[in-house]
Formats: structure tokens, sequence, C-alpha cells
């Protein structure tokens, strides 16, 4: 854990089944967070506003509203992590929910661990990232300033747009950004449906950044959705 | 630079190009053998053509050949197969034609069907052997055929003014462009030879004809021109291959010819003679015909349909305009056609008369046809040609009116007779002339003309003096009398012209509230059966005929109330997308005209019509009937569209409630065991004893299995309802495995993996998702059917054009019987321990197929199964 647990973090649980609400409270407060909790979008929304927790995890199948409107509507004033929780695995529903500004997805059923461990790193996420001017994970080095790359010490030359989607992935540390996020920031807008360029670019960055290219640590494949920087603890 | 874009041959000339071969290969190719005359010895070449075929082993079969018992002609036939003759019945005579129907379900590579030119026996589908062979061509049988040059459309003019004979059976030119040529050649010499001795052919009945026929100067010029057809296709030949090879030659000029078509008997030669100067030229050419406000008479109307048909026959683009001023309609077609040169006609007609009346036409065409060349050509009477009567004596129809001009003429007479003791004879020649324009307001030009004529002698002799006699004594009377002939005329021929123009527009007027009133009521039809009433009513309330819709099912068979060989002829016209029936060219014996109703790519139905009329329709009601007939076809489509529309609206529909069904079960299934699993885990991580976590492991993994087989049913069951629609997408196939692997890192813990993946894969077109899930399945079986600590091999390679993924074990391999079906749902091959539902592989199966691939499995050397999946690479995207 880093060095914010100075306040106890608040997480929000927007869920309408009672079971897993009880289930998360237990593991979160065990796991030294404070649970609020809605088991409607309403009550969701009023709740984020009023209490302004550190993240939210979210259930997309909601009685009264749909997940991804109360995701829009938190959207529209907030920049809180938020990590959907949901039993929807197809890949249409994730993108729409990471393109409408998720942080990240995970699906039921899900391993303790693994949402503690994603919880973590949204609320990372979360500390303003232009500060960070030089980014550090495993023997990677990023320099944003200077445009610097290094593995180990060593310098490591990047062409341009390798260099625009490295940054890109840094600055959202963390984040899962879906290949539309990545094609529109990094080709522009024209391109968002050529993965092929991402494919083989992001082939080029693990071979030249990951200690082994095949069985990456650093750049992570989101299956059917995109990629995500997952910095090391 | 400039030479080079004028060496660049133009992409619409190789697309032609390239078509035309494409075509040939699905058509058949027809090869004439071309001879200026009988008894060249064409038959006896096809047939030697025919037998090298044979003994080179293609199916060759004869369609029709005639050998007229020439023992080596016969010889030849020899070894090839020939079916039988068709009888055809014909007034009490029987006459035998090439079986067109047996030729086609025989469908050999290879027919031979001699005289091209040959006229079916009246009640055959065709009336021209041509056409049997076109049909041929289509269903993609080679032919062979013979033919005589003064068959050639084209050239059948120049036979006549050679030989004096007139042809009637012509065959197209357009047969003769996509056809290989084969010239029969004999010196004339040489062929009277035979003709003497007897080794030629000639039908009883035209012996004498023949006799002059077969002349030395004639045959000699036949050979020229047999040699000429045969050198410009050549010509033709060589200059499409060096345009398509971009080789620097002549190009094809830019020129465009534009014939004027009239009823004139005489236009059938300009048609032709343009034929002739666009096949030298390498052009396009365009037939025209400016409609007037002229009512045409029947014979008249028929000669047009003629010449029209002939223009299209060889191969003329056919346009017709309206205009009362012919030189204005004919320059207006030009110019929108970007025509170069026009050719008219010389006119001859009469003597006098004719250069007063049309002599004014070409001048005009002349000097303001502005930049477009123009050629007047001599037209020369043929035996076949009638010079339009000056007079002729009038039809029964129009005595009534006769009556009516005396008896008007003679009441007037007795009227002025009391009159013109008070008025003068100048008033009473204003009363005459007052009657003459009642008169032309309501009878045609004869009768006014004959009211002219007697209204003037008798004022001369009735009331100019000297009264009782024609002789007119003052000059002044001979100028009344003179003026009021011709205002008398001049006014007729006005008024009878504005009743004529009047006549057109009420036709048209009519034509347009047809259509109109047929727009209206298919408007609102839309089902088939108002749509059928709306036509029905329409046609038979515009047209002389009883009209009937049919209409096919989804296997193209047309279904109604007919008679078997109606319904056939039906059928042939919606196969073949083409008129057939009545008053047409193909199967003209049947009783009613069969229409396609087409619209662009397909035929939607057929419109019967029963015509009760003896006469073929005009041009009008074939004008008229094609409007129709477009705008029926237009509203079929869309019904037809709207059809498939409700049908795939109630599908997706269907396909929806599917879907949601899926999901809420899925939900309902993975919250509790989302559930169970948290607490689980939560359980293990709690400080509790170590029985305590073990038991809570074993939770733990039970769950896991839960959730795995519930994932299984959930995807057997999207595949089965068809609810996988893979978004195929450039993958890496590195990635690909690496994401499988850690899914099943755990479940492999016991196994050693090895991944064999070059590096510099390609990127390959597949749904990550899906696939990973295949590999996930087939990694999974390999975990749980092999001993712990077996090694578990990946291979990824692209081999041609595929890449090809394996996933291979040391266990003990698969029985044989299993094999074939392992990939079957719900099989275990037998001997497996417990666990697995028979549902992993053939998910993966699903899976793969649904992404255009393969998965097969092998028993490999050594021990051990071996799955593959195989993945079209297809064209790499552009980077």
């Amino acid at each position: 854990m880093s060095d914010t647990t100075a306040n106890i973090p608040v997480v929000l649980v927007i869920d309408d089944e009672d079971q897993i609400r009880r289930l998360l409270r237990i593991t979160l407060e065990a796991n030294g967070y404070r649970m609020l909790e809605a088991a409607k979008g309403q009550d969701g929304l009023v709740e984020a506003a009023s209490r302004r927790p550190d993240v939210i995890i979210l259930d997309l199948g909601l009685p009264d509203l749909d997940g991804v409107t109360v995701l829009k509507r938190l959207r529209e004033w907030s920049r809180v992590p938020i990590v959907v929780l949901s039993v929807r695995d197809r890949d249409e529903d994730k993108i729409v929910a990471l393109d409408n500004g998720a942080d990240d997805y995970v699906t039921k059923p899900f391993s303790t661990g693994e949402l503690l461990a994603r919880l973590r790193v949204a609320l990372r996420h979360a500390q303003p990232a232009s500060e960070t001017v030089i980014f550090r994970t495993g023997d990677l080095e990023v320099d944003l300033s200077a445009r610097r790359v290094t593995v180990k010490g060593q310098e490591v030359r990047l062409t341009a747009t390798e260099y625009a989607l490295l940054r890109l992935l840094v600055r959202h540390a963390g984040k899962v950004l879906t290949h539309r996020q990545i094609l529109r920031e990094v080709w522009g807008p024209t391109c968002v449906g050529r993965t092929h360029y991402l494919r083989v670019y992001m082939a080029n960055l693990r071979e030249k950044l990951e200690v082994v290219p095949s069985e990456p640590e650093i750049f992570i494949t989101e299956p059917g959705v995109g990629y995500r920087l997952i910095p090391k603890e | 630079m400039s030479m080079d874009q004028d060496h660049r041959p133009d992409p619409d000339t190789l697309l032609a190009a390239i078509q035309k071969e494409s075509t040939q290969r699905a058509r058949g190719r027809l090869k004439v053998f071309l001879g200026m005359a009988a008894g060249v010895g064409k038959t006896y070449a096809m047939l030697e053509a025919a037998q090298k075929q044979r003994a080179e082993g293609r199916d060759v079969v004869i369609g029709y050949v005639e050998t007229h018992g020439r023992t080596e002609t016969d010889a030849l036939t020899v070894g090839l197969p020939g079916l039988p003759r068709l009888p055809v019945v014909y007034r009490d005579i029987t006459l035998t034609e090439m079986d067109l129907d047996a030729l086609l379900a025989r469908r050999p590579q290879l027919a031979l069907v001699d005289e091209l030119a040959h006229t079916n026996a009246p009640g055959s589908r065709h009336p021209k052997r041509y056409q049997d062979v076109q049909e041929l061509l289509d269903a993609g049988i080679d032919v062979c055929t013979t033919l005589n040059v003064q068959h050639v459309a084209s050239r059948a003019d120049t036979v006549r003014e050679i030989s004096g004979a007139t042809i009637h059976e012509t065959v197209p030119d357009s047969m003769l462009d996509a056809a290989e040529i084969e010239l029969v050649d004999l010196s004339p010499e040489d062929l009277l030879k035979r003709l003497d001795e007897g080794k030629v052919y000639i039908p009883e009945r035209a012996d004498v004809a023949a006799q002059n026929f077969f002349r030395e100067g004639n045959l000699t010029a036949l050979r020229e021109m047999a040699l000429r057809v045969a050198a410009e296709r050549v010509g033709q030949d060589v200059r499409d291959y060096m345009q398509a090879r971009q080789i620097a030659g002549p190009w094809k000029t830019g020129h465009r010819l534009l014939v004027a078509v009239s009823p004139s008997p005489f236009s059938e030669q300009m048609v032709r003679w343009t034929r002739r100067l666009a096949d030298s030229l390498e052009c396009t050419w365009i037939a025209a015909y400016v409609e007037t406000s002229r009512t045409l008479s029947e014979e008249e109307q028929t000669r047009l349909t003629r010449h029209l048909s002939l223009a299209r026959e060889l191969g003329a683009e056919v346009r017709t305009t309206t205009d009362d001023d012919i030189v204005r309609g004919l320059l207006r077609v030009a110019q929108a056609q970007n025509v170069t040169q026009i050719v008219v006609g010389k006119p001859v007609d009469h003597p006098v008369l004719g250069s007063l009346l049309s002599g004014s036409l070409l001048p005009r065409l002349v000097r303001e046809s502005g930049n477009i060349d123009v050629h007047i050509v001599r037209a020369t009477p043929t035996t076949e040609t009638r010079r339009p009567p000056l007079w002729r004596w009038p039809a029964e129809s129009e005595w009534p009116q006769y009556a009516w001009v005396l008896a008007a003429v003679s009441a007037v007479t007795l009227v002025n007779l009391l009159l013109s003791p008070l008025v003068g004879p100048r008033s009473v020649a204003l009363i005459y002339l007052l009657v003459v324009v009642g008169l032309a307001l309501r009878l045609g030009r004869g009768p006014v003309f004959l009211a002219a004529t007697l209204g003037a002698l008798l004022w001369n002799f009735m009331f100019l003096p000297p009264r009782f006699t024609l002789y007119i004594r003052s000059f002044e009377d001979v100028m009344m009398f003179a003026m009021y002939f011709v205002v008398a005329l001049a006014m007729g021929q006005l008024i009878a012209r504005i009743r004529a123009k009047e006549r057109m527009d009420r036709r048209r007027e009519e034509r347009a509230t047809a259509l109109y009133l047929l727009t209206l009521e298919l408007g609102d039809a839309s089902t088939w059966e108002q749509i059928e009433r709306a036509v029905v009513g329409n046609v038979e309330r515009v047209f002389n005929a009883k009209a009937t819709l049919l209409s096919a099912d989804a296997a193209g068979v047309l279904r109604g109330a007919l008679e078997e060989k109606e319904l056939s002829t039906a059928q042939w016209a919606f196969g073949h997308g083409t008129l057939a029936g009545r008053f047409t060219d193909t199967l003209p014996m049947a009783e009613a005209m069969y229409v396609p109703l087409r619209t662009t790519g397909a035929v939607l139905g057929i419109l019967r019509l029963d015509w009760q009329q003896s006469t073929p329709p005009t041009l009008e009601q074939r004008n008229l009937l094609d409007a129709f007939v477009r705008h029926i076809a237009l509203v079929l489509d869309r019904q037809r569209l709207h059809e498939a529309e409700a049908t795939a609206r109630i599908l997706a529909h269907s396909e929806q409630l599917a879907q949601t069904l899926l999901n809420s079960v899925s939900h309902e299934l993975h919250t509790p065991i989302a559930a169970i699993q948290s607490a689980a885990s939560a359980l293990q991580e709690a400080q509790t004893t170590t029985a305590q976590r073990a038991l809570a492991g074993e939770i733990a993994q039970a769950t896991d299995r839960l959730n795995r087989l519930v994932g299984n049913i959930l995807d057997m069951t999207r595949l089965e309802s068809g609810h996988v629609s893979p978004k195929l997408d450039w993958c890496d196939v590195t990635d690909l495995i690496h994401v499988a692997l850690k899914r099943v890192a755990k479940d492999l813990e016991v196994h050693t993996v090895d991944v064999a993946a070059p590096p510099g894969l390609p990127l390959v077109k597949m749904d990550f998702r899906l696939m990973e899930q295949a590999l996930v399945n087939l990694l999974l079986n390999a975990g749980t059917h092999t001993p712990p600590g077996t090694p578990v091999q990946i291979g990824a390679a692209a081999q041609e054009n595929e890449l090809v993924l394996t996933v291979a074990d040391r266990g003990r391999g698969l029985p044989a019987e299993a094999l074939p079906r392992i990939f079957d749902k719900l099989y275990r091959a037998p001997g497996t321990p417990a666990g697995g539902t028979g549902l992993g592989l053939s998910i993966v199966k699903g899976f793969v197929e649904a992404q255009g691939g393969s998965v097969r499995v092998a028993n490999r050397v050594g021990g051990g199964a071996a799955f593959t999946i195989t993945m079209p690479l297809g064209d790499p995207p552009e980077s």
C-alpha cells in the first residue's frame, strides 16, 4: 500500500445483490477500507455526491438505472476512480463501460485478491498524474520531461509512435485503455478501426521494454478490449 | 508524358476486354465455318475439325448436320454421336428440326450445328436457328456451325445488288462479333466444276435461281466478300489483342455514327450502310427515329418496327425522340450522344414533290449540324419498295365523310342561290370558304380537298359571270378564283395538322393518365394480391389484352393455371429474362405474350398478355407496355424488400429475446458462484486453522470447476442458438498464447509447458476472445487428461496461407474409435477419468469454425495427442 493510508480510503459499492454487498463489506473492511453501499443507481449517485468516496465499485445490472447511465452521470462531475464489477462478460459491454469513463472492469465471479489488487491500482491512479515526471516500474524508467526511456539504466531508442503509445499508457497507468481510445489518441480519429497498427507497435514495445517479450508483465493485454500498463508494486 | 498517356489503354476498354474474355469462358465458344456459297465444303471442314477435337478427347455431339448424302462427308460423321431430330408437324407436313432441349440436356462440350442461317419450322421455340445456337452458347456449350457469306445481315444488301437475289435468311452481325471465323475457300472455277459434277446440293425448287446465282462473276464477288468478312474479324482480334497488351497501333477512333431511321422502305439500306461504315471506322452507332405528329399507317408502323429491330440486331443503340421538327429532333439526339457523323437518305420519293417537301430538311440539317459531318446516301429502289401512291381510293370508313361533303356543299349552294341576288358573287365565295373551314374542323384531308374543289367549281359555274360556264371573264375573278382555291386548301391543311397534333397530345395525355392511374393504384397496394388486382385492372383497361400476373416460388418455378406448353413458354421467359410467346421471336406460336418483370439483377415475375387483337402491338403500345412493365417490376421489388424486412425484423426481435434470456440466465448462475468464490477466498486468507484453510481451498476449487462448467454450457448454448458472431480483427498470436496460458496457469501447474512460436509471426484475422477460449479449452483438455509431469507443447507457425496452432501432449493418446467423434457434443473418449462434460472440445470446434478456421486431432508418434487449429491468413493489412 502506498503512502496515502493516513486516512482510511472509502469505497462506495453500488450493487443490487445483497449477498455480494455483504461479502464485499467483510472483505473490504478486513483489508482496511471503509465501505458505503447503495442498492440502486439513484441512491448510488446521491451517495457519491454527498459522501465523496475515494473509489467506486459499480455493478452494471441495476434495477432502476442502467450501470452505463450511472457511469455517465458520475463522469459529468467527478473524476473518482470507478471499477465496474459485473457478470456481463461480453467485450462490447466492457468496451462501452471503459469508453464511458470506467477505470477498470472485473467480471463476476471474481477472486478477492484480484479485486483488491485492482482497487489499489485504481486508487493510486487517482493521484494527480501531471506531477509524476519520472515514471518507474521494475527496470523500466520513463522520463516524460526529457522523453528518455531506460531499461536497467540503458537508454532505449523508441520511434515517435512507440513513444507516443508508451506515454499514453504511462499517463493512464493502471487503467484499461480500449483499442479505440488508444488509436484515437496516438494515430488520430481516422484510424480507430485499424487495430493492426496497435498490435504491431505493442509487440515492438514489448520487444524493447519487457524482460521476456512473450510473457509481458508491464504491457498487459485485456482480451478483446484493449491494453493497460500495470506498474509493479 | 503526353505520349505515355496516349499509349495507356483506356480502363473501360481493358475492363470490356476482361469481361469479354470471362463471359466467353462462361459462355460457350462459337466457331463459324464461313464460305462464299453452297458447295465449298463448309460442312466437310466442320466435321473434319470435330473429328480432330474428338480425337483429343472432347465430348462432341452432332446437333444437326446435313450431309445431303455426299459420301465423303458421310464418312466423316462416323464415330460422332448424333441426336435424333425432332419432328415438327406444320399444316400436315412433317419437318425435322434440331432437338434443342435434348441437346441442352445432353450437355456436350461441343455441338455441331449446320446452317446457322436456317429458319426453323413454325412452332419451334425460336424462329431462327442462330437463336437456338445462342441458347446453346448461353448454356456453356461450344458450337461449331457453317454460314454462307450472303446470309450475313450487313452484307445481304450487297449480295442482292450483285446477284439480284433477295436474301431472306440473315444472321445478325452481332453473332459473328464474338465468334471465331474459319474461312473455307475454294476458287470459283473449282466450285463450278464441282457443280457440274453434281457434287453441290441445290434444293430443286430454287434450281433456276441457283443457276443464275452460280455464275462466275457472282462467285468472284461473293468470294471477295467472304475473304473480307474473315479479314475484318482477324483485324478486330489483332486490334483487341494489341489494345489489351498496350501495343501502340491504330486506336479506336472517337467516331460515333447516327443513322436517321424512318418508315420509308429505303431506311433499311441506310441502316445496313451505316453498320458497314461503323465496322470500317470501328465505332459505335445509333439508330434514331423522330416521332412526329403525323400518324403512321399500319404498314408504315410495321416497317418502322422492322427497321429498328434490324438496327438493334446489327448492333446499333436505338433512340427514339418526339419532335415535330425532324431536323431538330435528330440534332438533339446527336448532340446528347456525342455523335460525330449523321447518315441520312437522299430523297428519291417524288422527283418534284420530294424536293419540295424534304428539300428543306437536308439543307437545314447540313446548315444546323455544326461540327457534325453529314453523309447523304443514295438509296437504290428494290423490287420490294413500292412508291406510296399519290392518290388512293378512300377507305370504306371514310365514305360517310364524303357523303357529308356532298350534302353540305349542295345545301350551301342552294342557300347561295337564294342569297346571290342580294349579295353578289364574291360574298358567295366567302360563304363557300366558310363551309370548307367548317368541314375541315370535323373531316379528314381528302374530304376537305373535295369540298374545296367542289366549292370552287360550283362557284365558278353557278355564280361567276358568265354564269353556267366554267369560263371566267375578268382578271379580277381569275385572281379571286385562284385565291379562293389556295385559301381553302391551306385552311384545310392547317386545320388538319392542328387536329393531328391535338390527337397526338390526347394520346400522350392518355398514356400519361394510364401510367398515372397505374402508379396511383400500385402505390396503395402492399400485398401480392392487391398488386395483382391493380396490374390486371390497369393493363386490361389500357391494352386490348387479357392480363395475368405469374409469380415464381423460391425455386424459380412459375405457378399458374396454364396449359403445359404455355407454362413452359412463361418459364422460358422467366429463366432468360426476355420476352417470349406471341408476337415475339421466341415461341411465337404460344397463345399469349409473356413479359418478364425485371429489375436490376432479378426477374420477379411474368406478365401474361393474351392479346385480343390479331396484329402485333404497335410501337406506341410497346413503349407504353415497356413503361408499365418497368413500373410494375419496381413495385414488385419494393414489395419483396418489404417482406424481407418484415422477416428480418421478426428474426431480430426473437434474436434479442434469446440474447436477453441468455444474459439473465448467465446473471442468475454467475451471481451465487461469485458469492461462494469470494467467500471461499476470503476464508482462505482469514486467520484460521490449516484444516479450515484446506476446506476453504476445496470450496474454491469446486467453485472454479462449477464456474467453468457454467461457462461451457453458456458457450454451447450461444453456439447452438447461433448467437456467436465473431468480430474478426487482426490479432497477435504470441499475445494470444500468453493470455490463454495465464488463464490456465494454475491448472497446468503440474505440467511443463513449452511454447514454440517463432518471432515475426504475421497478424491473423480472428476474434481474440473466441480464439482465447478455444485455446484455453484445448490446454485444459491436455492438462486434465494427461499424467502429471508430462509436457504440454504449444506451437504456432505460418505455413503457406495458413496459421497453424498446435496443442500437443504426451499422454496416452486417443483410442482410434474416438478420433472421428472427439469434437462431438457430450462425447467422452472411453477410459477418460471423471470430470469434464464433453463440451469443451465441441466448443473449440464451434468457435474455430465460426471464424472460418478448422480444427483436427491426431495421435502423435511416440505417444500423446495433437490438436491442430488452422486459420486462413488472408491478405495482410495495409500498414
